[in-house]
């Protein structure tokens, strides 16, 4: 038993259910009890989906188990398929229906139902959603795909890739997509198919007619791009273009696989970031300490362009998901850090706790931790919010998606002059430590929220206190109150640690001094 | 007994008449689109302050919780999963061990905790994992500490505010009791928003009513006496266990309307009042200002729900007195009432002022009872939040059921906050121009 108040993922069928959403007539008969359609809530309402998810819900009660919870999954699939008339269905179980062993597929195979019906086993008390959503496309993929279809030559004829991965409560999947169909089309590709996310079961029997596969998300696509690559012999491009260098690399793969010219695509004068960053106001964000943590497709590419195009110095970076582990340590490993895997927040929350970042890159799960430290936060991947499905067009791939994360990451940030003025005059009243960032106070915490009902710690790291009492003498801990809150904990600490390792039995102006030029970068 | 077992599964037909009305009511069987119990927590947490909730089951559980709290309102709530994983199942652990390294890192972690609850989910009910075994053996261990009780919020037992039914039946058992000849008390039973809960206990005060106890206690360890002399009030319709364990233990109910609208809270009133035997004219003389405060308030809202059309959709067992309160109180047109379980006894008089061309249903198949929502095309209906955008989508004015569990909606002075719940979806829809 693992003891959870909040999860990174949920269930792997959930991940199924992603995937149905996404596509078109295809429908979902999930063997499951009632109460298990709250997940209908996560697309109707955090993805604000005008229609409901096409998944048909069993919703068998106490009662109905060991009498007849088979007859009632054949029911709702029989049912399912004439009122929906889907092009397939997928059939699977939720974790209670995977204890009462009913077989699913067995069942949906001996009711004849005219249209294909695909079995999905998600094991669910092994597996976590995004699992559950790579491992039901690749099922769509294995069982549907025509594998009798053959590539006509290339000359002739434009080259042609399928767009794997985008997939319904995406993080900007819908965003992400628009600016990949404007490099293909600059390099002149031919799309064959985007799938799970718009693709129908007839769309998905075509898929062996593209030349090679772009995994936008392995997350999701992996799988089935690895079948594809054994099957079609079609070659993936694996780069994920997010930030400036990724797009370029991936437009410079895209443009191999194709055999294109990828100047023009390359020629992109709508990227921003470069000269933003290279601007002298941007001097400020010069080593930022900053935390990364979100799934491992768009943590390691938040840590890549933190560090090669912002110029932060990153000091934390992890992911929830075991099974992209390696990326993820050996991108720390370029950082010159440990990397931090876990589907525990609370030790996400120490980790934090512990790096004590100017700016925290994470989830919904780290927005909530960095909120209540009072660090600036901004959101860079699932699980997902209301919020992360915007009104207006913002991507995180190509060009037009890094313009939008360094906004995105620089806004929540006190801006360099300005970091300067609450430095010199701390004492000012109107400057006080709540004041936070002028601009885009809605990003930015006004301050550390002391919650009166957690236990969880404070970022105001509490002084080290021996028998006596404290070891800081009344100046210095006044002097230390001048540090700006954002750092304040770090100085604390990397003082105590100064005098410790020093044997100074007291910490004076002196010793806080002598740390400050000790620890100076 | 549950209510599951008092559902009987005959198909969509039109059951018999119920023996207390000549009502027909429409049986429904199928998906339901409603939480479980387990999403009772996400209030009752709040309500008892020194309480915890584990609740024993799967990551679908724990996410459930998140979502259906809005993705993580409380940095560190008072509930957490205990998730079972593969070695739980397959035997390789025993699970009643591993249930108890959970329990004591919880409560070593969580000194303040008082009163802990084992919430059973489907999984658990599943492989049948005894819980209320397991809170005895660790209550054993950790009392006087920390109490600790069990009850059932799984989908195959409990819809939606049923779990809190569970709960409160299980703190039934741990209340004290109060002598045969002790005098008697009035209990106010159902989890109010505090704020309501007080402007309950000043009018029974107000009434000369001196002894009053609340289940849930704020509390959880400070827990009202029971015993033959206690005469309760309930204040959520939803509460058919719990109404049954008090009886058990000797208390007596007060049959009265659900005290939603101005009528419905007099009729709550008075009947308590009347059954501790206050003078009629000091209960009117009391309840005079509130139901003129609430009959101003009202007159603003009226002329905007009158004539107006309401399916409610089965959710929250509220719908009932509701229904009735936006028909009397508000000139609403009721089209169909779906509730996920019909508690006849305690909803009789509620009932009574329903017009014969309303259409109750019990239940859920909702794609036939969709199907009649877009064939009636009420000006308003009231669902669950997987089912709101996609009705808005089909140009379906919609009011999120959840709002009204979450909301204070009871009493005098709420109910004009009540009536502005559904006003609101009806005005936006007229304001906006795009």
């Amino acid at each position: 038993m693992q003891l959870a108040v909040w999860t990174y993922e949920g269930p792997p069928h959930v991940g199924a259910m992603r995937v149905a959403t996404a596509m078109e007539k295809l429908h979902y008969v999930l063997h499951a009890p009632q109460g298990d359609t709250y997940a209908d809530l996560l697309f109707t309402m955090i993805e604000r989906r005008g229609k409901r998810p096409p998944v048909t819900y069993t919703t068998f009660e106490a009662r109905d188990l060991g009498k007849d919870t088979a007859q009632i999954f054949q029911d709702a699939a029989r049912e399912a398929v004439t009122r929906f008339n889907p092009q397939a269905i997928i059939v699977g179980a939720s974790c209670t229906a995977e204890l009462i062993q009913d077989d699913p597929a067995g069942l949906a195979e001996a009711m004849g139902l005219p249209v294909p019906a695909i079995p999905l086993e998600l094991p669910s008390y092994q597996r976590k959603e995004n699992w559950g959503a790579a491992e039901t496309f690749y099922q769509i993929v294995r069982h549907l795909a025509d594998t009798t279809v053959t590539r006509t030559p290339r000359e002739g004829r434009k080259a042609r890739a399928n767009i794997l991965g985008p997939c319904a409560l995406g993080f900007r999947h819908r965003d992400d997509l628009v600016e990949i169909r404007k490099i293909l089309a600059l390099l002149d590709v031919e799309i064959n198919l985007v799938a799970p996310l718009g693709a129908t079961p007839e769309d998905i029997k075509t898929i062996g007619k593209a030349d090679f596969n772009i995994v936008l998300y392995p997350e999701i696509a992996d799988e089935a791009a690895r079948w594809l690559e054994r099957t079609f012999a079609q070659p993936a491009v694996r780069t994920i273009p997010i930030g400036v260098g990724a797009t370029r690399s991936f437009i410079a793969d895209v443009a191999e696989l194709a055999g294109a010219d990828p100047t023009p695509a390359l020629g992109d004068t709508s990227s921003r970031l470069p000269w933003w960053s290279r601007s002298v106001d941007s001097t400020y964000l010069t080593s930022k300490r900053v935390f990364i943590f979100g799934d491992a497709t768009h943590a390691v590419a938040a840590a890549r362009i933190a560090r090669e195009e912002l110029g932060f110095e990153v000091c934390g970076l992890g992911c929830y998901s075991r099974e992209f582990a390696r990326e993820v340590r050996a991108e720390a490993a370029r950082c010159g850090i440990e990397a931090l895997i876990t589907d525990d927040h609370l030790a996400v929350e120490d980790a934090i706790a512990a790096a004590a970042p100017e700016l925290v890159l994470g989830t919904q799960m780290e927005r909530h931790i960095a909120k209540r430290f009072g660090i600036p936060c901004a959101v860079i991947s699932s699980p997902v919010h209301v919020q992360d499905f915007p009104a207006r067009h913002s991507p995180q791939m190509g060009f037009e998606g890094a313009n939008v994360i360094f906004d995105t990451w620089v806004h929540p940030l006190v801006m360099g002059l300005e970091e300067h003025l609450l430095t010199m005059f701390r004492e000012d009243f109107e400057f006080s430590d709540e004041a936070g960032a002028s601009h885009h106070a809605a990003h930015s915490p006004r301050k550390a929220q002391v919650d009166t009902v957690s236990e969880a710690p404070v970022a105001d790291i509490p002084a080290l206190v021996d028998e006596a009492g404290s070891l800081w003498t009344a100046e210095a801990e006044r002097e230390l109150k001048k540090i700006p809150f954002f750092v304040r904990g770090k100085a604390r600490r990397n003082t105590e640690n100064f005098a410790a390792a020093e044997g100074r039995r007291q910490i004076d102006l002196e010793t806080l001094y002598d740390a400050k030029a000790h620890y100076a970068r | 007994m549950s209510a599951a077992a008092l559902l009987d599964g005959c198909a969509a037909e039109l059951a018999r008449p119920a023996a207390d009305t000549q009502r027909p009511v429409l049986r429904e069987r199928g998906q339901r689109e409603v939480f479980c119990g387990l999403t009772g927590i996400i209030w009752l947490h709040r309500k008892m302050q020194d309480a915890f909730f584990l609740v024993v089951g799967s990551r679908t559980c724990a996410h459930l919780l998140q979502s259906a709290a809005g993705v993580m309102i409380f940095a560190e709530p008072r509930f957490a999963t205990a998730i079972m994983e593969e070695r739980d199942l397959a035997g390789m652990v025993d699970a009643q061990d591993e249930l108890d390294r959970v329990v004591n890192r919880l409560l070593e972690r969580r000194p303040d905790i008082k009163t802990l609850f084992l919430v059973g989910s489907c999984p658990s009910e599943v492989i049948k994992l005894d819980l209320a075994k397991a809170a005895q053996r660790l209550g054993a261990v950790h009392m006087p500490r920390v109490r600790i009780l069990n009850y059932s919020g799984s989908g195959i037992e409990t819809t939606f505010t049923q779990g809190e039914d569970a709960c409160l039946a299980a703190l039934v058992p741990v209340m004290p009791a109060l002598p045969a000849d002790a005098p008697a008390e009035l209990l106010i039973v159902g989890s109010l928003p505090d704020i309501v809960e007080d402007q309950f206990l000043r009018l029974f005060a107000d009434l000369g009513i001196a002894k009053v106890g609340c289940l849930p206690a704020r509390n959880a360890r400070d827990l009202p006496a029971v015993g033959p002399n206690t005469r309760y009030l309930l204040a959520q319709p939803f509460l058919g266990d719990t109404a049954m364990a008090l009886e058990g233990r000797g208390a007596k109910r007060i049959e009265a309307l659900f005290p939603f609208g101005v009528e419905g809270t007099s009729d709550w009133l008075r009947a308590a009042a009347a059954a501790f035997n206050v003078d009629p004219a000091l209960t009117e003389q009391v309840l005079a200002p509130g139901r003129e405060r609430a009959r101003i308030a009202l007159t603003k809202l009226r002329p905007q729900l009158e004539g107006k059309r309401i399916t409610f959709l089965p959710d929250s067992q509220l719908e009932v007195p509701l229904a009735r309160y936006l028909q009397d109180e508000l000139g609403m047109e009721l089209v169909e009432v779906g509730t996920p379980y019909l508690h006849r006894a305690h909803l009789a008089r509620e009932l009574e002022s329903f017009g014969p061309n309303v259409r109750l249903s019990e239940g859920q198949h909702v794609e036939r009872q969709l199907d009649r929502v877009r064939a009636d095309r009420p000006d308003i209906t009231v669902c669950g939040l997987g089912l709101a955008n996609p009705l808005e989508g089909e140009g379906l004015t919609t009011k999120w059921a959840i709002e009204l569990v979450f909301s204070p909606i009871h009493g005098f002075d709420q109910a004009a906050d009540l009536a502005e719940l559904f006003a609101r979806p009806l005005r936006r829809r007229d304001m906006l121009e795009i």
